[in-house]
């Protein structure tokens, strides 16, 4: 009855003030078991202060293939970014 | 797919490349680029894991404490270098179950250096000193190669490695300054291990055959060649620094090439490890796989226990 143990992602905080980074994946059986391989794994020299993990099977990812669509449209907004705008040389700090 | 969309994804691939952009695991990609990556990738892991065997057989007996401690813990790393290297080979769409199969098998291969036993506890220093200081030769360059994943999980693995090249070097220098027994002993792993230990970085470059397309995916920097002499130069004052001597007659530092001249490598005994006639091929395997059947009842077990927990939680949220 060989059942694999489904994937994990791992995301670590590194330290407080930072956000969780994704650090790898592992395989586990539940939840507590992938932070405890995740503990093993991805922090034995000290890497973090906080870890979550989440099974892989719930993260949607964005397709490469649709790039186009959803990515380029930003290229063209150039008055979205405060060098777009003329502003007398006198004024300081805006 | 017409043949004619894919050459023109091939040359948009290849242009990517060329541009040190990199390759993630949802992106499009050759099917020869994403098979010479399992190989590759694979076999790193399967060399990680397989790789803790000979220093496992140490653990039990290292002289002190603090030796103890510093191999139970490169042996943990090495578990350790394995699993990120298999979820990065995993990231190109093969199940861990198949590449431990490939393994077990025997289709799939690791590095052969872990085919020859280790026979003394100068073996850990020799190990870590000069497998552990080929290894990284080989491993530095890829920490930029093409593949995300593979880059990342081996910027991780270099920054670990170093500590275990110091610590043999360490246990060789202890050895080198002890008693003449203990310096008999350590000049005989260095005896065992060297000509093993040039092998690593593969067959020459006349006879390489994946060098020229590797090449060309930065899944290599320098060929063969070029890194086992970086690796010669740079470990022979290190030998000689703590009094031992390199098993080469022919070794001799080259004025011109400023580069030290060697001998000829046995390649027989290289092909023959490799095809499974080494010292240990037969015993690694089957630890390995002994290994992993006789812990099928634990992973079983584990997620028995899983299913039955959920299965609780969702009975009580009625």
């Amino acid at each position: 009855m060989s059942k694999n143990w489904p994937l994990w992602e791992i995301f670590v905080r590194s330290k407080n003030g930072l956000e969780h980074r994704h650090f790898g994946s592992l395989h586990a059986a539940d939840a507590e078991m992938a932070l405890e391989n995740a503990r093993d794994v991805y922090t034995r020299r000290n890497e973090g202060v906080s870890i979550w993990v989440v099974e892989s099977k719930y993260i949607t990812a964005s397709n490469p293939e649709h790039n186009g669509e959803l990515f380029e449209p930003a290229q063209d907004k150039v008055y979205r970014h405060p060098t777009f705008y003329d502003i007398p040389d006198e004024i300081k700090h805006m | 797919m017409s043949e004619e969309k894919i050459k023109s994804l091939e040359k948009q691939f290849e242009d990517r490349i060329l541009r040190d952009e990199k390759i993630e695991p949802k992106d499009w990609m050759p099917e020869k680029y994403r098979q010479t990556h399992i190989r590759q990738i694979s076999q790193h892991a399967h060399s990680e894991i397989v790789g803790m065997l000979p220093e496992g057989n140490w653990i039990t007996r290292a002289p002190s404490l603090r030796r103890k401690v510093a191999l139970l813990a490169k042996v943990q790393d090495e578990a350790g270098h394995g699993l990120y290297l298999y979820s990065a080979c995993e990231t190109l769409g093969i199940s861990r179950e198949e590449l431990y199969e490939q393994l077990h098998t025997g289709k799939a291969k690791y590095s052969s250096i872990f085919n020859y036993p280790t026979i003394t506890w100068a073996d850990m220093g020799a190990i870590g000193w000069l497998v552990d200081g080929a290894a990284i030769i080989n491993q530095v360059p890829l920490c930029n190669t093409s593949y995300g994943p593979y880059a990342r999980a081996m910027v991780r693995v270099c920054k670990e490695e170093s500590f275990h090249q110091r610590q043999g070097y360490e246990i060789m220098m202890t050895l080198a300054k002890g008693t003449p027994e203990q310096k008999d002993m350590a000049q005989d792993a260095l005896n065992r291990w060297w000509w093993p230990s040039l092998m690593m970085f593969g067959p020459t470059d006349a006879e390489s055959v994946h060098t020229a397309q590797s090449m060309k995916w930065k899944l290599k920097r320098k060929t063969n060649d070029e890194l086992r002499q970086q690796f010669i130069d740079q470990t022979v004052p290190q030998a000689e620094l703590i009094g031992l001597t390199i098993p080469d007659p022919d070794l001799k530092w080259n004025e011109e090439r400023q580069s030290y001249d060697f001998g000829e490598i046995d390649w027989d005994e290289f092909w023959q490890v490799v095809k499974g006639h080494g010292p240990m091929n037969k015993e690694r395997m089957n630890a390995r796989v002994s290994a992993w059947e006789n812990g099928a009842w634990v992973r079983d077990a584990a997620i028995a226990y899983a299913e039955k927990q959920k299965e609780y939680k969702s009975k009580q949220a009625i």
